[in-house]
């Protein structure tokens, strides 16, 4: 193991595609055995910058290094460390699931070759349909194939790209189970993702628009950073009521969240003013509360909706 | 065939046009292949070939030699290109197909001719190709007469009268009964592995980029040479098995000869099926798309079967088809095929067929791998 604290330390990533920025001075520290999340709307740069981290892609600017190689001139050293899984399935369909593993295993020059793929199988609960084509698997198996082809060399970083899109809930929480036993091996993730319940079970969080980091914080911390403040409110005419706060001044912004309506906007005087001439309605009630996570990704969503722009 | 809706006809008809803009590839070859072709077949190839090089072997040096070596000129059948010392040297010359005739005059062949003792006039002709040397071959005789037609009038025209003056003996060398097969089937083995060798590697990495598997082999610690040689590896067994079917049907089929060695067949099939596994994945390298590569592929295999030699006479191709014939792997392999099988050469014999192979393998390898992304840039 190679032995660094910042697995990824990078300044001022930046990737050009003709006159279009797509990750833009991007800086990025990742303690060892942190599971670091990068959130963000479609477009907003984390597949680029992934690639970046491990040497799939050259960046036009920026420099630093990845388990303490440098990201442009040793990615090949970065690529025997590292697990990479995209986010779209890679493998080849055409090879059965045990001729996959194989194939990586060989790639990785591995030692112990057979019962490495045996126990990979055996693990994943697939060595019953070892034979089987891994195009025939289904999306939620492909993922689990994906995720143990790439942690089979052992990586001691692993960039996951996505890797519960297009999964069913019940797939998605045995996924996260599974990171999290790896990041309790000592194994530091980067992990992207869009969905918000995702993100909240990482150590850290950066979000991602625009190819820029608009914040980057310990969970734990984000909330504070971000110094949102929050109306919860109850009772009858809700959506009546969502239509006449959104976009109102002091209102960033407007969500639903079960029976309740959450008012959200920065300057707690402006908020307080905007929600005034409906806080003594006697069908709401109204609850001044402290924000959580979620409120505070709608609220940097909301901010940075279309990235195409 | 109620309500043809025009409307959709028109639907379907713009979002072709607007596909078709954005495949640049498609549209150039739609373009570029007409435009080679009509190149190609209006120009470059000649099916009735002229000016063919021919090696002299003068002896006599009398006006009478020159006035055959003016009629055979005339001809427009032949220039002469070579003025050989010795009778090995013009062998030489015309095994490495660097000529297509030697026109040999023998001592005192213009005193002979007065004393009415018919001397032979010697032509050795290259029949590989039938059609190159056809021309030549069959009006010998009546060329040969009418350059002497002048020199034997007034005193010696008694000689004239006398059919024929002079023994036109003529050597049908390699392939004497003119037989076509002779000719096709040992370059067609070079035209068969020019197509499958480069459209199969082609393919296998552009397949890579299509399905997004590229992107998981570029993630992994894999070298761009380590990648090239695996990939192209295993079709060089192929293009063993296709050398080996080629071979067993010229034997047992079409009866050609063998006259050469098999290390110099193996070492000439084994190089060429490289070069062109090189193009491949040069292509592979260049083509985002598998359609991409395989009109390449096609864009490659026009030239290589019209301007080798392989359907029309190298020799007779204007100056400027040869120079880009000689670019062609195709052109030195049937050289080396005809050169081994028909005339038995070996491989010092052949070395200026060899080299070239060599030299479009290493060019084009070099520029694979420039051109080879180790990443997704």
């Amino acid at each position: 193991m190679t032995n660094v604290e910042t697995v990824i330390d990078v300044k001022g990533l930046t990737k050009v595609y003709g006159d279009k920025t797509v990750v833009d001075h991007f800086d990025l520290k990742v303690p060892r055995g942190a599971v670091y999340g990068f959130l963000g709307p479609n477009g907003s740069g984390k597949t680029t910058t992934i690639r970046m981290v491990c040497g799939l892609l050259v960046p036009n600017d920026g420099s630093g290094t990845c388990l303490g190689f440098d990201v442009i001139e040793q990615s090949d050293e970065i690529k025997k460390r590292v697990g990479y899984m995209t986010q779209k399935f890679s493998l080849w369909e055409d090879l059965t699931i045990r001729e996959n593993l194989e194939f990586v295993a060989r790639m990785y020059e591995m030692d112990n070759r057979n019962e490495r793929v045996d126990e990979t199988l055996k693990d994943l609960g697939l060595y019953a349909r070892a034979n089987q084509l891994a195009g025939s698997l289904s999306g939620g198996w492909k993922q689990r194939l994906a995720l143990a082809a790439c942690m089979m060399h052992e990586p001691e970083l692993l960039l996951l790209d996505e890797p519960t899109a297009g999964v069913d809930p019940k797939a998605r929480r045995e996924f996260w189970d599974t990171i999290h036993d790896v990041a309790d091996r000592g194994v530091t993730i980067l992990v992207s993702t869009h969905y918000m319940d995702e993100a909240i079970q990482c150590d850290y969080i950066a979000y991602i628009a625009y190819g820029k980091k608009l914040i980057d914080a310990p969970s734990h911390e984000l909330v504070e950073r971000v110094g949102l403040h929050t109306w919860r409110v109850e009772g009858k005419g809700l959506s009546a009521l969502s239509k006449k706060l959104t976009g109102a001044n002091g209102v960033e912004n407007v969500a639903r969240f079960g029976t309740a309506l959450h008012v959200s906007g920065m300057d707690a005087d402006a908020l307080r003013q905007a929600i005034s001439p409906y806080l003594h309605d006697e069908n709401l009630s109204w609850q001044e509360k402290k924000p959580g996570l979620e409120e505070v990704f709608i609220h940097l969503m909301t901010k940075t909706e279309d990235n195409f722009k | 065939m109620r309500s043809l809706s025009f409307a959709r006809v028109k639907a379907v008809l713009l979002k072709e046009f607007v596909q078709m803009r954005r495949d640049r590839m498609t549209f150039a070859m739609m373009i570029g292949v007409p435009i080679m072709q009509l190149i190609l077949f209006g120009f470059a190839i000649n099916s009735d070939p002229r000016h063919l090089p021919t090696a002299l072997i003068d002896r006599d040096q009398s006006a009478m030699s020159r006035s055959v070596i003016k009629a055979a000129e005339n001809s427009t059948f032949m220039n002469i290109t070579e003025r050989p010392n010795t009778d090995a040297e013009a062998e030489n010359l015309i095994r490495e197909g660097k000529v297509n005739f030697i026109l040999m005059i023998p001592e005192n062949f213009a005193r002979d001719l007065v004393r009415g003792e018919r001397p032979q006039i010697l032509l050795v002709a290259d029949a590989t190709d039938p059609s190159a040397s056809s021309g030549a071959v069959n009006s010998m005789r009546e060329i040969v007469s009418l350059g002497l037609k002048r020199d034997l009038e007034g005193g010696l025209s008694d000689l004239a009268d006398k059919p024929p003056a002079v023994d036109v003996v003529l050597h049908k060398r390699y392939n004497p009964a003119g037989i076509t097969q002779y000719n096709i089937i040992p370059g067609l083995l070079g035209i068969i592995i020019a197509m499958t060798m480069t459209m199969i590697t082609a393919v296998a990495i552009t397949r890579e980029k299509e399905r997004g598997t590229m992107e998981n082999l570029l993630a992994m610690p894999i070298k761009p040479m380590e990648m090239m040689v695996g990939k192209v590896a295993p079709y060089v067994i192929i293009g063993y098995i296709q050398t080996l079917i080629v071979l067993l049907a010229s034997e047992f089929i079409f009866d050609i000869p063998m006259s050469g060695n098999f290390s110099t067949l193996f070492m000439a099939v084994t190089l060429y099926i490289i070069v062109n596994l090189m193009i491949g994945f040069f292509f592979s390298s260049v083509a985002e798309t598998q359609m991409q590569a395989l009109q390449m592929t096609f864009f490659m295999l026009l030239p290589q079967i019209l301007l080798s030699g392989f359907l029309f006479p190298f020799l007779g191709m204007p100056r400027w088809a040869q120079m880009i014939g000689q670019c062609l792997p195709a052109t030195h392999f049937m050289r080396l095929m005809r050169g081994i099988m028909l005339k038995g050469a070996g491989s010092a014999d052949l070395f200026a067929s060899f080299w070239p192979l060599l030299v479009i393998m290493v060019v084009v390898g070099v520029f694979a791998m420039l051109r080879y992304k180790q990443t997704l840039d």
